[in-house]
């Protein structure tokens, strides 16, 4: 398995493509610090920023680095290893080459900045931790459509929709939930659905980590409460491996029927 | 070596093998032939384990092979149509092979014996089509394993390359190896396959030699023979 980890890894690696991914975030780093001189805010607006483009990429990465490799993947699978290794070092090499791009880039210019010598360090690390969970649930989720749709078009079709649903229509069905019943108390159906996104989740969680929660009124506080504690936190940290475990099982599952 | 037993395989609603018995015990060039779309290839993947039966075990010597990746050391595979990543170079991608399979290779006496020295620092989507099945040769028999599957070894090669193919094909043979062949060149069969096995609607339809095809079907030449068997 790392053999093939070690190749996708050298092959993105050596790609243009990871390399844009690098640049610009290390060129938003630079922009939003030295515009806004001051780490917080810099933060908030990389989250935002995060929490929509780290699944989009993940997902059209995921997607694309799968249908472009079918041939060395047929190539593979007449080789004696394991399908369960080189789906799983496949996977592996993409997702972890996209967290690097990430970490690299942000990581440098907040470096640059003056990041240690800061009390944001550890609001800028539970980004980092989210934006890199937010890689690998992604492009878990896009190599299970990859897999399930032999034809490219619907594959990467699919895989957008995924992406919108998680990221925009989600929120969308949420707040019309919301406001319909207005009347009743719906604090734990707000947790419940917020916890349930890995997006809402990881935006739940930096937001709470910036002390900013108070804007949320209400259900802020009741989220407070909940994320606050251990129990909260070792429910969100569980949800978010749950999210990259499962979709990395079924991909696994649907990799060990499939016909090639 | 190889045992096939009541092989189930449908695609959809397609049925492709259907209950496909098979035993191979003796060293030797077996051809499978049979007309477009009877299942050679799907019998091939399937001993390769890339493609998965609905119904019927394989077994590769005396091993059963579901789930299993190991066996796959044993066998050479040559895929029909020879797709590689294009942005790796023909050296990069013999490395790679190597790396994977972490077995001596007798890969530099395969390239001299093709010609292909002068290639060995081109991308892989820079070659032409019959370079890149000399390629595709070249990493098939490097690993100078006991089983051979090759699938439509000879497409886009030249009469000067097909005799070398063929050549190499005598010389493994004569090691003592067992090599299984799909082609549509009859030709090339007949001169180089001991045993003909005929797939038709999904199972063995003719399994012997040619000259047992041929009094068979009372024809001299395989084509007619094969022609013959299909009308």
């Amino acid at each position: 398995m790392f053999k093939i980890l070690k190749y996708s890894f050298f092959d993105l690696f050596r790609s243009r493509w990871s390399f844009v991914y690098f640049f610009f975030y290390l060129l938003l780093g630079l922009v939003l610090l030295f515009l806004n001189n001051d780490l917080s805010n810099a933060i908030i607006t990389l989250m935002n920023v995060i929490i929509v483009l780290v699944p989009l990429i993940g997902t059209i990465f995921g997607i694309m680095y799968f249908y472009n490799s079918r041939e060395f993947t047929e190539l593979l699978l007449a080789q004696p290893i394991a399908r369960k290794h080189i789906f799983l070092g496949q996977y592996l090499g993409v997702a972890i080459s996209l967290a690097l791009s990430l970490v690299l880039g942000l990581g440098i210019p907040f470096i640059i900045y003056g990041l240690f010598e800061s009390s944001a360090i550890w609001d800028f690390f539970s980004l980092l931790v989210v934006g890199s969970f937010l890689t690998f649930i992604f492009t878990a989720l896009s190599f299970g459509i990859a897999l399930r749709f032999e034809n490219k078009i619907k594959g990467f079709g699919m895989a957008i929709l995924m992406w919108l649903f998680l990221a925009i229509i989600y929120d969308g069905i949420f707040l019309l939930l919301l406001m319909y019943f207005q009347e009743y108390p719906l604090e734990d159906f707000a947790l419940a659905a917020s916890v349930l996104n890995p997006i809402d989740l990881s935006r739940t969680l930096i937001l709470l980590k910036l002390d900013i929660s108070a804007l949320l009124g209400y259900t802020g506080a009741v989220f407070k409460s909940f994320f606050g504690t251990t129990k909260g936190s070792i429910i969100s940290f569980g949800v978010l491996l749950a999210w990259v475990i499962l979709p990395i099982w079924g991909m696994l599952r649907l990799a060990s029927k499939k016909d090639f | 070596m190889v045992t096939v037993t009541n092989l189930h395989k449908r695609f959809g609603s397609q049925k492709v093998l259907n209950g496909l018995n098979l035993e191979t015990h003796l060293p030797g060039i077996i051809a499978v032939l049979g007309p477009n779309g009877s299942g050679k290839t799907t019998l091939i993947k399937s001993l390769l384990g890339m493609v998965i039966p609905q119904k019927g075990e394989i077994a590769v010597n005396g091993k059963e092979i579901r789930r299993q990746s190991d066996y796959r050391k044993e066998i050479d595979y040559l895929p029909q149509i020879a797709n590689f990543p294009g942005n790796l170079t023909v050296k990069e991608l013999i490395g790679m092979i190597k790396d994977l399979r972490g077995k001596p290779a007798r890969d530099k006496e395969l390239i001299a014996f093709f010609g292909i020295e002068s290639f060995l620092d081109k991308k892989l989507s820079k070659l032409s089509g019959g370079t890149r099945q000399k390629v595709n040769i070249v990493l098939c028999f490097m690993f100078d394993s006991p089983l051979i599957i090759l699938d439509e070894p000879t497409s886009g090669l030249d009469p000067a390359s097909l005799i070398k193919l063929r050549e190499l094909l005598q010389k493994e043979k004569a090691a003592g190896k067992t090599i299984i062949i799909t082609s549509h060149i009859m030709n090339f069969v007949e001169e180089t396959a001991d045993r003909i096995l005929f797939l038709l609607e999904g199972v063995i339809y003719f399994n012997g030699s040619i000259t047992e095809l041929k009094t068979q079907t009372g024809q001299d030449d395989l084509e007619h023979a094969i022609a013959q068997i299909l009308t």
